[in-house]
């Protein structure tokens, strides 16, 4: 097992380093340090002296991959490659263009993501299978038709529709929750439950409709006419046989992203003024600050992996059949 | 004729679609898929529902020489569309009206005779003999009656054809249902399209520009994003995912490698990355996008490419564990050991049998795409903000819903036919999937 967890961790490296190479092509060989200079700065009436202390002052005033004018380790080291990508591997993320420390920022901003993306995480779970099991447990009569129509309809929603629509209804007619913005502590709940709220609905109909497809492959199988001919009912068929096997592939689908619950939700935090991870993103983008953009990339695929990682291993455990080697 | 990038890529794939048809229709077993198709109400109704949207994106794809006349500003491309709903293209009210509304949303203060006094200021669109609201709801109760008029003459003389050629007035439920929405979709058009001739039908937005114009350009928008990625995204899914099944070893390995790199990167923060440097290029080299709508149109084709560059993995992914399985599979072995090229192979026996995975994939991605359009415009990195979306409509709208009175039109047009387009193709995505899918039965 823990040979299998080392041999996967070895074989992110390679991946881990593609991913680098990756976003330095994207970001410092279509568009050299000069590009990003003199977008900062503004593109009219700059002086390439500007450009010049701009670069030094961020550290892009080092060639790419080799530096001819060190010797020794430095020739190597001394590049923008060294210092800019490949220390991302340390987790050391350096500073923003803007001149904050990235991994401080990161390391405040990671609770309000966690704080919406977790209870939500788990609520929709919840309703994603009650709905589910309702429309497997009448399938083929008209509940499940209706279910499933309600489901496609659901999904053809925009997700920025749940978003404007629900911040609109509960907080601007009804209002039930401020609009927007954060508190700590358990001030927060009134802030945080209508993003939860919204991140179930908004996943609802993609989530049920999949999940109702486990269950009947589930339930087309050969022990639940088994568990049928001894003469169980059919609530203990149900949730003693049908749910407790649908959940392996339910739960090898969910833990591919709880890793990645780090990073929040983009649009949600932005348009609710979460200080989270996804909404330093949306300004990053905003201030087209690139060297967030490039440690989110490299943050956001570090957790991936390992969220894949976790998997297999979670494989195992909920299956016994399942051994790794 | 003066196409776009996008137009020439748009009509491009129209073409090539047209020619898989063909040649699909010459074989039984397509045939009785597509015949499964049709005996199914629910693809026929949102068939027709999608192609009525093409219809309206091909017209705004065919851009015409732009007019050099004098009065002409800057020489902006006008398409078939724009022609048939001109002159909105160029009409501008002062700030927000109301749907169908004759003055505008806000008071304003004029000097009238000699006195300051509070009023709505009179529309210019509308014409001047439409005086009071009594007119108009006489002018509109009289289109909508033509338009029913026309479109019920259309199904009746329709369905005396049908039942000319069927010797029945018997329809079968599909044909009913089908022909109905056809003439809905009919009515729909021609009542709208009628309206806006005298009215800002979906009233105007901030700077008063026509709701109804911008809503039905946006068409043209999402659909090339919907499709142009396709054409992008499938050459690279098919040509290495079926290498890496077919070859195997070092080419499989490589090509592992690439999509389990590109994949591990969460699919956003890859497009914002990719879109970033792309806007930075763009911006750094004006003199090759020489007029706005040409550099407008050249972040949307890059839009494309880059949507279609990093979702091309998944596909890949099925593809190469579809052409495994298929490659042991007795046929194949029996044309190996005629020493059959490779080639051959993959063309004569691969292709033909991976085929339905694509068109699966492709139904299915498409309406993911064109909702992907509206989150990514909002978070800054989808198409140019020149460019008319429903993701930049919705952009600029949503501060609206904040002010007091509501302004609601804006925003609730583009929802309502973003809608209408996703439900219509998930609807034919699901029933495609159910005819198309070996695996399911």
């Amino acid at each position: 097992m823990m040979t299998y967890i080392l041999r996967r961790i070895l074989y992110a490296i390679p991946i881990l380093f593609g991913i680098n190479l990756i976003t330095f092509a994207l970001f410092f060989m279509i568009n050299t340090p000069d590009d990003m200079a003199r977008m900062q700065l503004g593109q009219k009436n700059i002086k390439p002296e500007a450009v010049v202390q701009w670069k030094k002052q961020h550290g892009y005033d080092l060639p790419l991959f080799y530096n001819a004018a060190k010797t020794g380790t430095d020739a190597v080291s001394q590049t923008l490659f060294f210092q800019k990508s490949l220390k991302l591997f340390a987790f050391d993320f350096g500073q923003s263009d803007g001149g904050r420390d990235i991994s401080f920022d990161v390391s405040r901003r990671m609770w309000p993501s966690l704080s919406i993306a977790v209870p939500a995480l788990f609520l929709s779970m919840l309703a994603y299978i009650v709905f589910a099991m309702c429309l497997a447990f009448f399938r083929s009569t008209w509940v499940d038709l209706s279910g499933v129509v309600l489901c496609i309809i659901l999904m053809s929603i925009s997700s920025l529709f749940y978003i404007i629509g629900g911040q609109y209804f509960f907080a601007k007619i009804l209002r039930l929750v401020p609009i927007s913005g954060y508190d700590g502590g358990l001030d927060s709940i009134k802030f945080i439950a209508l993003p939860i709220f919204i991140e179930v609905v908004g996943g609802l109909g993609a989530g049920a409709r999949w999940y109702r497809t486990l269950f009947l492959d589930e339930m087309n199988r050969d022990y639940v006419k088994t568990a049928r001919a001894k003469g169980l009912s059919d609530s203990r068929v149900m949730f003693g046989h049908v749910l407790k096997n649908t959940l392996l592939p339910i739960l090898t689908g969910v833990v591919v992203i709880i890793p990645s619950l780090f990073m929040g939700s983009l649009v949600l935090e932005s348009f609710f003024g979460v200080p989270g991870l996804g909404s330093y993103i949306i300004d990053a983008i905003h201030q087209q600050d690139f060297a967030i953009v490039r440690a989110m990339v490299f943050l956001g695929s570090i957790l991936y992996i390992v969220g894949l990682i976790l998997t297999d291993v979670s494989y195992t455990w909920a299956d016994p059949r399942v051994r790794l080697k | 004729m003066d196409l776009l990038w996008t137009d020439q890529c748009f009509l491009l794939m129209l073409f090539v679609a047209m020619l898989v048809l063909v040649n699909a229709l010459r074989k039984e077993t397509s045939r009785n898929r597509l015949k499964f198709l049709f005996r199914k109400p629910l693809a026929v109704c949102s068939g027709i529902v999608l192609f009525f949207f093409l219809l309206i994106a091909t017209l705004d794809c065919l851009h015409l020489k732009p007019v050099a006349a004098d009065g002409d500003l800057s020489g902006n491309r006008m398409s078939v569309l724009d022609k048939l709903l001109a002159p909105l293209d160029k009409f501008y009210e002062k700030t927000y009206s109301a749907p169908m509304a004759l003055t505008l949303f806000g008071k304003e203060t004029v000097l009238k005779d000699g006195q300051v006094q509070q009023i709505y200021p009179r529309l210019n669109y509308p014409p001047a003999w439409i005086k009071t609201t009594e007119d108009r709801d006489k002018l509109v109760m009289g289109i909508l009656r033509d338009s029913l008029l026309i479109s019920v003459l259309c199904l009746a003389a329709f369905g005396a054809v049908m039942a000319r050629r069927r010797g029945t007035w018997r329809m079968s439920k599909n044909l009913a249902l089908g022909s109905l929405t056809f003439f809905t979709c009919l009515l729909f058009i021609i009542s709208s399209w009628w309206l806006s001739r005298y009215f800002h039908l979906f009233g105007t937005g901030k700077i008063g520009q026509d709701i109804f114009y911008y809503t039905v350009k946006s068409i043209r928008t999402g659909l090339i994003i919907g499709t142009l990625t396709t054409l992008f995204m499938l050459p690279l899914a098919l040509i290495l995912g079926i290498a890496a099944g077919y070859f195997g070893g070092v080419v499989d390995d490589m090509i592992q490698y690439l999509y389990t790199t590109l994949s591990s990167i969460p699919g956003v923060l890859l497009i914002t990355a990719s879109v970033l440097s792309m806007q930075t290029f763009i911006a750094n080299h004006p003199e090759q996008f020489s007029t706005l709508d040409k550099s407008a149109d050249a972040r949307l084709l890059a839009l494309c490419l880059i949507l279609g560059v990093t979702s091309w993995t998944s596909l890949c992914r099925l593809l190469r564990a579809e052409t495994l399985k298929l490659r042991e599979i007795d046929f194949v072995l029996a044309a190996r050991a005629q020493a059959c090229s490779a080639w051959y192979i993959i063309r004569r026996h691969l292709l033909p049998n991976v085929m339905s995975i694509v068109l699966i994939t492709l139904v299915l991605d498409f309406s993911f795409l064109v909702l992907a359009e509206a989150v990514l415009s909002y978070v800054g990195v989808g198409v140019s903000p020149m460019t008319i979306s429903w993701g930049n409509m919705i952009n600029g709208a949503r501060l609206e819903l904040a002010r007091e009175p509501l302004v609601w039109w804006p925003i609730a047009a583009a929802f309502v036919f973003m809608f209408v387009l996703v439900l219509a193709s998930n609807l034919f995505a699901d029933t495609v999937r159910d005819a198309f899918d070996p695996h399911h039965n």
